[in-house]
């Protein structure tokens, strides 16, 4: 996978327009390779098989209307027109399956990579004490199997014993090992990763054929692929359309034959082609493709094609505080002295009590103190006759003696026990810094000295929770979309509210339970609102399930995976807001496009018409606005465009039409007038051109 | 005074009336489909019907009710022609041929009100009186129920429930449609409509020739048949005959009377719906196109194209004298994008383009504003598939008014725009293919196919207009126009209520900025645009054989 | 009980109650309603519920809003030029009552170039006009085929004809014309108008 897959989700801070799929390090997502429309062409001319192409009546129609025009092609061989007419449809065909196969073609390379890791792998089953040999694809639920370094773990399952460092690059594309053991939240195993070390008993809890990596296989493949409800709809709309058509041109032949212009099949069936809404019929399963797959190029794996729709129709977004809003670990971000001491002399004091602690809250200290203070870290070895005190869960305090001077910084409780035992006394200006501090939703910790004036309190170190660059923006973005950002944190309500505010997110949380999370979401669903969420313990799993969207992180638990309806494979829980955004783009796309190809039909008339009737009522030449050189040109000017303008839009209908979060109306704005009005005028300069350039071949003028 | 500023000035009043009784009267409507109360009268009619009004009805019982209430009015209508000669006040006419009574009854039932009969030589004063004009209130009523159900469909949530069909029936009679059309009655009859069940007489003119004087209950009828949208006239020149419309202002009155209740409807769906602003936003696109056709048609009509009409030097074949081009151009406009069809001026006679933008009109499904209660459900299903295309483009699964527009919604909105165009193209070309229905065109060329087009359309959409020149009273056309009428009504409506129920069922989706705000301007353009791109590329190549071929000649 | 019984059942009253309905609001809408609307007509304006009957010499002689054929008389067909003419009529013969309506001939129908073609040179022999003198409304059917009116235009120029073969003064007949000739209704509504039969009946009073 590693190889095959040359896209590398990337973090999100700092993109601000993470949908466009176009920034740098996106490779793949957006690019399109003319050579893959060579590549896919084999595949195109295997779904021309009727069985295949009644799935969409559109280009069904179109099918038909080809073999009808050879038929009667064959039957006036001297005349070039039928010829041509019957080339252009079946092209235009062609196109269509070119379009959806290209879209496929990009999961299938994915797809054999992951079937190289589904290599058959043999299972070592428990049976009682004993072990026996058997196919990985013998394995059924229940079944104890032992993994040992180098084995590859032949199913899913959960690590029921032991800890192993397991290689999930097959999957994730992610060559770090990750640490897989019994209990808790990290107890899921995939089948097809490679244990490293250790021995691990793994309780399986999948059927063979229906592990993760089989679905993910027919995932990205599209094998699996069923019709989104979206799509459904879109596909019964432009059906209909196709049937009034139908009757439109069938209906025809009688009008013409009493206005003495009775038309040959062949001009009627370009008719049909030119009124139907090709284009978008023949881009709808390449979009649906394409926007499941610009998800796996996230490394993203929708469970069904109903959860990325879900997703453009999300109202609620449900947000870990925790590694989504803020880094994950609180960081020092002040010094406050107490009344009698300088802040440099806390922060050397800080910086000095710290070096010795190799938390994160430690190292963030030091780095302070270098900042605002420009102390140098000093080295623990630089210091002669120093006596470090390392930080430990359980005195919580962290410091050095050195000069007969020693230093202390930890929880309040602890320090101030410290100071206390050492005669001390800790002053009344101290207790309020800490109140201040902790009432802001930060974490005071105490920095104390016991020197030649005795223990004292020289000031407090202000820890704060750090939101991640970019969240205020990336929320007002969210709101502007519609979308309500929920931060859900275990924090009291004092410390979520401050970093709620400094988020800028619409409403939080606090001291959240598994059942707060649940009674959110179903308040927010019975207000009709679509929820989604991330999660990876188990206590996630049924929220993970009642959420309308709910990515799992792939480091979770299987019983979360299960739940949620998409994975993410980096468990990167931003990624929800990316998601969003790719729902909106799949069906952005297909409205542009429907428009688009509906919009197409006004010229289309002015080329055919005209072309039809004017023999019989010279008046319509009138109508002949584009000048075109012949009826016959002008017949197959329009059905030239019209297969053409498919292939054109292929790119545009795997890539997505460009999507700018902002307010739906702005948006409606836009693209009305670009695929609305850009759809009306574009056909009227194409045809002409086409037109142009056929009277250019010899022998038709 | 020019005719054009006079014709303009008319229009302005015309829209200041309108707007003047959007308000209340759409007010009004609303409250008299919220109220849980029942007029003592009413419940005298319940108990006589044996329906209790309070019973809420999920879509199949409504529809059923609908259907069987259509059923047993055809019948009904259609024994009271086939026995006119032994009714009191028949006129000494006989009984009306089976296809003519077939066709007239399900042309009434209908709202249609298609005649290819001679109101003055054909019907007497029961049958007028007590059948057609009964037609005329209680079509205009299950049409303005369906609507109130779809209305209740988009306004309610997780209920099938959509109403009671026989209390929207009657209340719609009752409260609206009679205390109405019993004042505009008045008005006509004071302007010098006829009102009498005498008998025909004949009277020796100045010149010393004879001459009958029409009899009937003219005004009672003429008041409901512009105010419910049916347009059925009286007589055979309908209101362009003195006794129905006897003066330019009694004109413009039938106008108003016509356009008023489909206009105040969306007023009446923007309170049931809870914002004022949806009903503006579909106000504005049918009066848009309402008023761009009222221009467009004026300007042909004053110009004056085609060989005749340049020979005359002017456009006044077939219009009265009293209306003159302008109140006959927008008489025409009001008449087909309504379900209307009433003239007050003979559209077989108007330019080539003026003909074509009467066919147009009505091709565009009689949504600007359409007819009573047929006008606003045609508009929403547009909007529903406009709101698909469009709702797309904003990144969300389409919904209108919160409702999602998904499998089931489209497929019953793409049901009910297929069917009008179906029936229509499919009967004109069976019509053109055989060799007999084509000889009852009276003009040669392209208006012949017109004629045929514009019977087929109008039956199809419920107008019930004509190219009057065709013969349509033969065995053909008697019983394939009365099959189109009956098409053209009663599928739609199922699809209608089909359509409510499932909306109805919804939960609504609450409006964020990320929905597409159905009640701003853009999306009335959007609408406009949606309805005339498509469908009127349905017709487009039709229309390309008929009145556009024959006014590029 | 089966199914379809049971839905035969719901059907059966269903279509009873729809049938029982359809009574009751025939009896409301066709009868009370209808005998309303005939009472205060009757009542408040009985002349125009009846016809808007027109008496000359002491006898009704038609209705204002008819308008009636002014032929020589036995010669249907021929115009008594006696009379002021109205607008060709499409109804039966020419306003017939029992056959109102329009010649529905469209706009590039040849026969009905010819039509107006003949009856532009029939009016303006008729009246010792210039062909181009003739207004369109004199050429042209009307849409009832009973229109009462014509246009100032055209009672303009029949005023010397009417005048000569009643020898009556031009002018005299002229200010005949211009009292029966109404304006727009309110300023705006419809067009001019002069109703014919009243100008007539006015100008069979002044021989009187």
């Amino acid at each position: 996978m590693t190889t095959a897959t040359p896209i590398r989700s990337q973090l999100p801070q700092g993109d601000g327009n993470p949908g466009q799929g176009q920034g740098p390090g996106r490779v793949g997502a957006g690019v399109f390779d003319p050579v893959q429309l060579w590549r896919s062409l084999p595949d195109a001319l295997r779904k021309l098989d009727p069985r295949v192409m009644v799935k969409s009546p559109v280009m069904f129609v179109v099918e038909i209307g080809s073999v009808l025009t050879t038929v009667f092609a064959f039957d006036t061989p001297g005349q070039w027109f039928g010829w041509a007419i019957a080339v252009w449809l079946w092209l235009t065909v062609i196109f269509a399956n070119l379009a959806e196969a290209v879209a496929e073609g990009r999961g299938k390379a994915q797809a054999d990579t992951l079937r190289k890791a589904k290599t058959d792998t043999v299972a070592r089953r428990l049976v009682g004490d004993a072990e026996e040999q058997v196919p990985g694809t013998d394995l059924r639920i229940g079944d104890l199997v032992v993994c040992e370094a180098g084995d590859v773990i032949p199913g899913d399952g959960d690590v029921v014993e032991g800890v192993a460092s397991v290689d999930e690059s097959a999957i994730t594309g992610e060559s770090a090992p990750v640490i897989r053991e019994s209990g808790g939240d990290r107890s899921a195993v995939t089948g097809g990763t490679k244990v490293l070390s250790d021995r691990i008993v793994v309780k399986i809890t999948t059927r063979p054929g229906e592990t993760f990596i089989d679905r993910m296989i027919g995932l990205v493949e599209g094998a699996a692929r069923q019709k989104t409800p979206n799509e459904i709809a879109l596909n019964i709309l432009l059906a209909s359309l196709t049937v009034v058509f139908l009757l439109a041109v069938v209906t025809l032949q009688p009008f013409a034959i009493y206005a003495h212009a009775e038309q040959t099949m062949i001009v009627l069936v370009a008719l049909l082609v030119c009124l139907i809404p090709t284009t978008i019929g023949a881009l709808l399963s390449a979009i649906g493709i394409a926007g499941m797959d610009r998800l796996v190029q996230r490394n993203v794996l929708a469970m069904s094609g109903r959860a990325v729709e879900a997703a453009g129709d999300v109202s609620t977004l449900l947000l870990d505080k925790t590694g989504t809003i803020t880094l994950g670990n609180r960081q020092a971000a002040a010094f406050v002295p107490v009344p009698g001491t300088t802040a440099a002399e806390l922060a050397d004091a800080a910086q000095m009590s710290s070096l010795a602690d190799e938390t994160p809250e430690g190292r963030s200290v030091v780095v302070l103190a270098k900042e605002k203070f420009g102390l140098r870290e000093r080295h623990q070895g630089e210091l002669a006759g120093a006596e470090w005190v390392p930080f430990t869960a359980q005195t919580r305090m962290s410091g050095v003696d050195v000069d007969g001077r020693k230093v202390r910084k930890g929880a309040t409780g602890s320090v101030v026990a410290w100071v206390h035992e050492r005669g001390g006394t800790v002053p009344a200006d101290a207790q309020r810094l800490t109140d201040e501090i902790s009432q802001a939703g930060g974490t005071p910790l105490l920095v104390a000295v016991e020197d030649a004036s005795g223990a004292r309190v020289l000031g407090v170190i202000h820890l704060k929770d750090v939101v991640k660059e970019g969240m205020r923006e990336r929320f007002d973005e969210l709101r502007r979309m519609g979308i309500r950002t929920v931060m859900i944190t275990g924090d009291n309500p004092l410390t979520a509210k401050a970093i709620a505010d400094e988020a800028g997110v619409d409403d939080f949380l606090a001291e959240a339970t598994p059942e707060d999370k649940m009674a959110l979401i179903r308040r927010e669903q019975a207000g009709g609102k679509l929820v989604a969420m991330t999660g990876d313990g188990t206590n996630d799993a049924p929220a993970l399930a009642q959420a309308d969207v709910g990515v799992a992180m792939n480091t979770g638990t299987s019983a979360a995976k299960e739940a949620g309806n998409m994975v993410d494979l980096d468990s990167n829980p931003t990624k929800l807001i990316e998601i969003v955004e790719i729902g909106k783009q799949l069906l952005i796309t297909r409205g542009a496009l429907t428009t688009f190809s509906i919009a197409n039909d006004v010229a289309k008339y002015f080329a055919i018409i005209p072309a039809m009737f004017a023999v019989a009522y010279p008046g319509l030449d009138k109508l002949n606005v584009m000048h075109l050189h012949s009826p016959q040109s002008a017949i197959l000017s329009a059905i030239i465009f019209n297969a053409l303008i498919i292939v054109a839009l292929v790119p545009l209908a795997l890539r997505g039409v460009r999507y700018r979060p902002m307010s739906a109306d702005r948006m409606l704005r836009r693209n009305l007038a670009i695929y609305g009005v850009g759809g009306l005028i574009a056909p009227f300069l194409g045809i002409k051109l086409i037109d142009l350039l056929i009277t250019l071949i010899p022998g038709i003028r | 005074m020019s005719s054009i500023s006079a014709d303009a000035l008319q229009v302005l009043a015309l829209i200041v009336a309108l707007a003047l009784a959007y308000r209340p009267l759409g007010d009004y409507m609303a409250a008299v489909y919220s109220s849980k109360e029942h007029l003592r009268a009413e419940r005298w009619i319940y108990r006589c019907v044996g329906a209790d009004p309070d019973r809420e009805m999920r879509w199949p019982a409504y529809l059923r009710g609908v259907l069987a209430f259509s059923l047993v009015s055809v019948l009904f209508l259609y024994l009271l022609q086939r026995v006119q000669n032994h009714l009191p006040g028949s006129l000494g006419f006989a009984a009306v041929t089976p296809q003519q009574a077939f066709n007239t009854a399900a042309s009434f039932v209908t709202n249609t009100n298609w005649q290819s009969y001679s109101g003055e030589s054909t019907m007497g004063h029961v049958v007028q009186t007590g059948g057609l004009a009964v037609q005329n209130f209680v079509s205009a009523a299950v049409g303005i129920a369906v609507a109130i159900a779809l209305v209740r469909g988009f306004a309610r949530s997780r209920t099938g429930e959509l109403g009671n069909f026989w209390a929207d029936l009657v209340r719609t009679t009752v409260r609206i449609l009679l205390p109405l059309a019993f004042l505009a009655a008045i008005v006509l009859v004071a302007c010098g409509a006829i009102e009498n069940f005498g008998n025909w007489h004949d009277v020796t003119t100045l010149s010393g020739a004879h001459q009958g004087m029409p009899v009937g209950g003219v005004a009672s009828q003429e008041s409901i048949k512009e105010l419910g949208t049916n347009g059925g006239g009286f007589f055979n020149a309908n209101s362009a005959h003195p006794f129905e419309n006897p003066s330019a202002f009694t004109n413009l009155f039938e106008i108003f009377l016509i356009l008023v209740i489909p206009f105040s409807l969306t007023r009446t769906f923007g309170r049931m719906v809870g914002s004022i602003k949806q009903g503006y936003a579909i106000l504005a696109a049918m009066g848009i196109i309402w008023l761009g056709f009222v221009v467009l048609m004026s300007w042909t009509e004053y110009a004056h194209p085609g060989a005749a009409l340049q020979a005359a030097h002017a456009a006044m074949e077939g219009k009265e004298q009293r209306f003159g081009v302008g109140s006959s151009s927008l008489f025409a406009t009001s008449t087909t994008l309504t379900s209307t069809g009433a003239v007050d001026a003979f559209h077989s006679s108007f330019t080539a383009f003026g003909g074509g933008l009467t066919l147009l009109s009505m091709m565009l499904g009689e949504i600007a504003p359409g007819g009573t209660g047929s006008g606003l459900y045609g508009m929403l299903i547009m909007a529903v598939i406009a709101v698909f295309i469009a709702g797309l483009m904003v990144g969300r699964t389409p919904e209108y008014l919160g409702k999602k527009i998904g499998g089931r919604e489209i497929k019953f909105a793409a049901c009910y725009i297929l069917i009008t165009p179906a029936v229509a193209l499919v009967f004109t070309a069976i019509a053109m293919a055989l060799p007999t229905p084509v000889h009852s065109a009276l003009n040669p060329g392209a208006h012949g196919f017109s004629e045929v087009l514009y019977a087929y359309t109008s039956a199809a959409n419920n107008n019930g207009s004509a190219f009057a020149g065709l013969n349509a009273n033969t065995d053909w056309f008697n019983t394939t126009t009365g099959i189109a009428t009956l098409l053209g009504r009663f599928l739609p409506m199922v699809f209608v209520l089909a359509l409510a129920g499932s909306l109805g069922q919804q939960q609504p989706v609450p409006v964020g900025a990320g929905t597409l705000r159905t009640e701003k301007p853009l999306f009335a353009a959007l609408l406009v645009g949606a309805v005339l791109i498509i469908t009127g590329l349905t017709y487009f190549p039709a229309l390309a054989l008929g009145p556009i071929a024959e006014g590029l000649s | 009980m089966s199914l379809s019984s049971q839905s035969l059942r719901g059907t059966l009253r269903v279509t009873w109650a729809a049938f029982r309905a359809l009574l009751v609001l025939t009896v409301v809408t066709g009868v009370i309603y209808p005998l309303a609307v005939f009472g205060v007509a009757q009542t408040a304006f009985h002349s125009g519920a009846n016809g808007s009957p027109v008496r000359a010499d002491g006898r009704v002689v038609g209705s204002a809003l008819l308008g009636q054929s002014f032929d020589l008389p036995g010669k249907p067909g021929t115009p008594d030029p006696q009379w002021f003419q109205p607008r060709p009529s499409a109804a039966g013969t020419g306003y017939d009552t029992r056959a109102s309506g329009a010649s529905n001939l469209g706009p590039t129908n040849p026969a009905l170039t010819k039509l107006i073609d003949s009856r532009r040179a029939q009016v303006a022999a008729f009246n010792h006009v210039a062909p181009s003198q003739v207004p369109p409304d004199a050429v042209t059917a009307s849409g009832s085929g009973l229109d009462p009116d014509i246009s100032p235009a055209y009672a303009k120029i029949q005023v010397d004809r009417v005048a000569a073969a009643r020898h009556l003064s031009p002018a005299e007949v002229a200010h005949l014309v211009a009292a029966h000739t109404d304006g727009r209704q309110l300023g705006f509504m419809g067009e001019p108008t002069v109703n014919v039969l009243q100008l007539n009946v006015a100008l069979n009073a002044l021989k009187g």
